[in-house]
């Protein structure tokens, strides 16, 4: 392995220059695979100094998606944002040949329009803490010797060269690892029942399935550094004496399949998973599970059915998997941010782990930020920031300077919480100590034209389709929430339907089978408990007071502003709109279909939503 | 043996025997819809569920479905607490909106005190309470020839792609085992019809009676060890053809004794 390090650096370190292209799948959409190209063409048709056109790295997602594509040219640290393949002849002229910076390119502080050359200046990352993280946007995805430059499968060789299993499960116990699936279940005692189970057959498996709209956390880390999670899965399964192991990603990560598929046959052809590992007796294999995108296959009793090759449904786990589990064996279940933890954990040791975070909830976490705030993408914090660090300081605050009004983290069925909680520090206790939860990380910005009421619809909408359909108070007790919920929007509640709904959604989280039916009323509950106001407003008032619901809202023309440019009319699709050119112009409540199409082309805020 | 305290009263139990079972014994009347003996617990109902504590638990308790949960030494049941109780009467309610003319579930419902569903009733209201009894059951059996399809509250019961299942062999546990009769078809002696694929059952070649469908002989056959011409009569003419069997062997015995 150091062979290999010493020989990969060492011709690395010819070419002291590189230029770091982002290839997540945010950047790729917008077209970072033709900057990669781009950088190809130019660099191997010119001789550039110090640049060969393998310096070139297509790496995974630095997180900072709301920016992207994004471009570093190292060791300088330039950092480029929104580049386009047009850019990139000017970025070679300039920043390569000629060490001169494209002020065009930088990206601008929004708080005050500075703009910053460096990357490690941008706030989005000085504020951040990368564990999980450490490799995105730093080595290339797709190869192994990058990954072992940067001392990667270190850890697996000192744990299997000097430690013993027990020893192994020590350290992650002492580095108070919790699941960050979402559970935050102490890692090492789950390694260790697992261990202890007597049975022939272990197995290993990591957890892939993100279904959580606007989260891209694992997805993020399986792409973009496939070999931190597979270390991790073999030391796991050294340690619990397992001999194969799984990864159970959902069919819509097409690229952390090619990218896992490619570290997987990279380690068995350097002899890093298979038979006798590093030369030692220990055996191990990983196969990838693809799973059809079912919402409910990330609860893990339904995702072992899943990698079964049954129907995805959860069970009842009064018996827990890490005793009966995939095909009825001991199986230890971590999920991908968990598993790229590990490496570090045995690499810098657990007191050095321990050390970061708050007691309790140690370590990092990763989270997506997305919404209504400035700076949307992938961070990663120690546990015990506060959620106003997050989104003022990293998230750069909320876009177009509106107030803050709620954030929702842990996913679809996680809570909503008010700016009275801004200053809470976010772990695992904390979060669930205020009705909300960590899930597995998403965390959606919401601002004062969101109505709460519609949040929790639309949430429990998801939940209703995602739900298996397997237990009553889940599958019926959902939908009658929702249906409650609609009636609410449309102006058509009754504070008896609020009693409803909070008794009906007690009763959803006692009895429901799994954690999606336990956890669905999530959004409603925390809702009604932080916005109380704004159900009754909808009940009472028959008036949605953020101007969303469309039975309750009306669009009007304020007669002042509008300087009669035709926008809105053009707009329209419902010819609900006339009028002529400046002149103010006119809505027809009858034919308004209140699809805000108006005031999102009105630039003269001419449109009021009453 | 344990010892388990099930509403007050100390109860002797097995080890590791699912509760549902010790509460039927101990006559506690429990409604359970997706239970049967037949098939593996599934607690998708959730009616049976029931509050239980330890001595070590320090006054926390949990709910779970009695039908799922291994009894052990020290467990501490309620039956019938008011959690419990008003559980149940929600979880009826919520039926009652999906099945409004279901006597299983009516009937239920009113030992609960709803008389009609406090819910919005779903658009098309079926019989089918989605107890999964009769997938189970074709599981167990060997076939799979109807499954839940769909998810969330849109799931059903369906054979493969809605069409006539090709590994259905016209048995019909799934159809007399179906607690509220949900799942229709017909038998005229000769032709049987089920999930809309028809099947002939065989005649007896004695009497013309029907025995069972060609496939699930068939099956029976090759799976079950049973021999080939075994279907060819019914039931009745194999009881006569065993009745006259047993009496001549008694008839050697006597011939043999005198």
């Amino acid at each position: 392995m150091t062979r290999l390090q010493k020989e990969y650096t060492q011709k690395q370190a010819a070419y002291p220059h590189k230029v770091i292209v982002c290839c997540g799948t945010g950047c790729l959409a917008n077209g970072a695979r033709k900057i990669v190209d781009a950088f190809e063409k130019i660099l191997s048709e010119r001789k550039v100094k110090d640049f060969s056109v393998e310096a070139v790295k297509e790496t995974g997602c630095h997180g900072f998606c709301e920016q992207g594509p994004l471009v570093v040219i190292e060791p300088e640290g330039i950092f480029y944002t929104r580049v386009k393949a047009k850019d990139v002849p000017a970025i070679v002229e300039k920043s390569i040949e000629g060490r001169e910076i494209i002020d065009s390119l930088l990206y601008a502080d929004p708080t005050n329009g500075h703009k910053i050359e460096h990357y490690p200046d941008v706030k989005f990352f000085s504020h951040q803490k990368r564990i999980a993280l450490r490799n995105l946007g730093k080595i290339a995805a797709n190869s192994i010797y990058e990954y072992i430059a940067v001392d990667g499968y270190q850890a697996l060789a000192k744990v299997l060269l000097q430690m013993t299993p027990d020893q192994v499960i020590d350290q992650i116990s002492k580095s108070e690892l919790r699941g960050r699936g979402g559970g935050g279940f102490p890692a090492g005692k789950k390694w260790r029942t697992c261990r202890d189970v007597k049975s022939d057959v272990h197995y290993v498996i990591c957890n892939g399935d993100e279904g959580d709209p606007g989260a891209f956390m694992d997805r993020s880390i399986m792409e973009g550094d496939p070999h931190a999670v597979l270390e991790g899965m073999m030391i796991a399964a050294f340690a619990v004496g397992a001999r194969q192991g799984y990864i159970y990603v959902r069919e819509e990560y097409p690229l952390a399949v090619i990218h896992l598929q490619k570290a997987i046959s990279d380690c068995r052809e350097v002899g890093l998973l298979g038979a006798n590992i590093l030369g030692t007796d220990f055996t191990f294999d990983v196969r990838i599970a693809r799973g059809a995108g079912a919402f409910v296959c990330g609860e893990s009793s339904a995702l072992m059915k899943s990698v079964a090759g049954e129907v995805g449904e959860p069970r009842a786990k009064y018996v827990r998997s890490v005793v009966k589990g995939l095909y009825d064996q001991p199986t230890v279940l971590n999920n991908v941010e968990t598993y790229a933890n590990v490496p570090l954990i045995i690499r810098h040791g657990a007191d050095w782990f321990r050390k970061i975070g708050s007691p309790k909830n140690t370590g990092t976490k990763v989270f997506s930020l997305v919404g209504k705030v400035r700076n949307t993408g992938l961070i990663e914090v120690e546990m015990g920031t506060t959620l106003r660090e997050i989104i003022f300081d990293i998230g750069g605050g909320i876009i177009d300077g509106r107030p803050f009004k709620a954030v929702q983290t842990g996913g679809p069925s996680g809570g909503c919480l008010p700016s009275s909680k801004l200053d809470l520090p976010v772990d695992f206790d904390s979060l669930t100590a205020v009705g909300s939860m960590m899930g597995s990380g998403g965390m959606i910005v919401m601002d004062d034209k969101t109505c709460m009421v519609d949040v929790a619809r639309y949430f429990l909408h998801f939940l209703v389709a995602e739900s298996c359909g397997k237990c009553t108070p889940c599958r019926e007790g959902l939908y009658q929430l929702h249906a409650l919920t609609e009636k609410v929007c449309n102006g058509e509640g009754t504070e008896a339907d609020l009693e409803k709904m909070e008794q009906l959604s007690k009763m959803v989280v006692v009895g429901s089978l799994c954690g999606l039916g336990k956890s669905g009323p999530n959004p409603l509950m925390s809702t009604i408990q932080y916005f109380r106001d704004e159900y009754l407003a909808h009940i009472r008032d028959k008036r949605c007071p953020a101007g969303v619901c469309r039975a309750l809202i009306k669009y009007e023309v304020i007669e002042d502003k509008c300087t009669g440019c035709v926008a809105c009319i053009t707009a329209c699709a419902y010819n609900a709109i006339t009028g002529e050119k400046k002149k103010p112009h006119f809505i027809h409540q009858d034919k308004c279909e209140k699809c805000g199409a108006c005031v999102a082309v009105c630039k003269h805020d001419a449109i009021l939503v009453s | 043996m344990v010892t388990v305290t099930i509403n007050g009263k100390l109860v002797k139990a097995t080890d590791g025997e699912m509760l549902l079972t010790l509460l039927r014994r101990e006559k506690i009347d429990i409604p359970a819809l997706c239970q049967h003996d037949a098939v593996e617990p599934y607690g998708a109902c959730r009616l049976c569920m029931v509050e239980i504590t330890k001595p070590e638990w320090k006054g926390w308790s949990d709910y779970v479905t009695s039908c799922l949960y291994p009894v052990a030494d020290g467990l501490i049941v309620h039956t019938h607490s008011p959690i419990v109780i008003e559980l149940r009467k929600t979880i009826l309610d919520l039926m009652l909106a999906r099945n409004p003319q279901t006597p299983l579930v009516q009937k239920l419902a009113a030992d609960y005190g709803v008389m009609k569903t406090s819910y919005q009733e779903v658009p098309e209201p079926n019989d089918c309470i989605l107890c999964g009894l009769c997938t189970r059951i074709c599981d167990t059996m060997g076939f799979k020839a109807i499954s839940a399809v769909n998810r969330g509250h849109g799931k059903e019961i369906a054979p493969p792609l809605k069409q006539a299942p090709p590994d259905c062999v016209g048995c019909l546990a799934c159809a007399l085992n179906c607690p509220t009769k949900y799942i229709k078809f017909t038998d005229n002696g000769t032709t049987r019809v089920i999930w809309e694929k028809s099947f002939q059952l065989i005649k007896d070649a004695k009497t013309g009676q029907p025995t069972i469908t060609r496939e699930f002989a068939d099956y029976l056959i090759a799976h079950r060890n049973i021999q080939a011409d075994y279907f060819d009569i019914n039931d009745e003419s194999h009881r006569k053809e065993t009745a006259l069997n047993m009496g001549k062997i008694a008839q050697w015995q006597r011939e043999e004794q005198s």
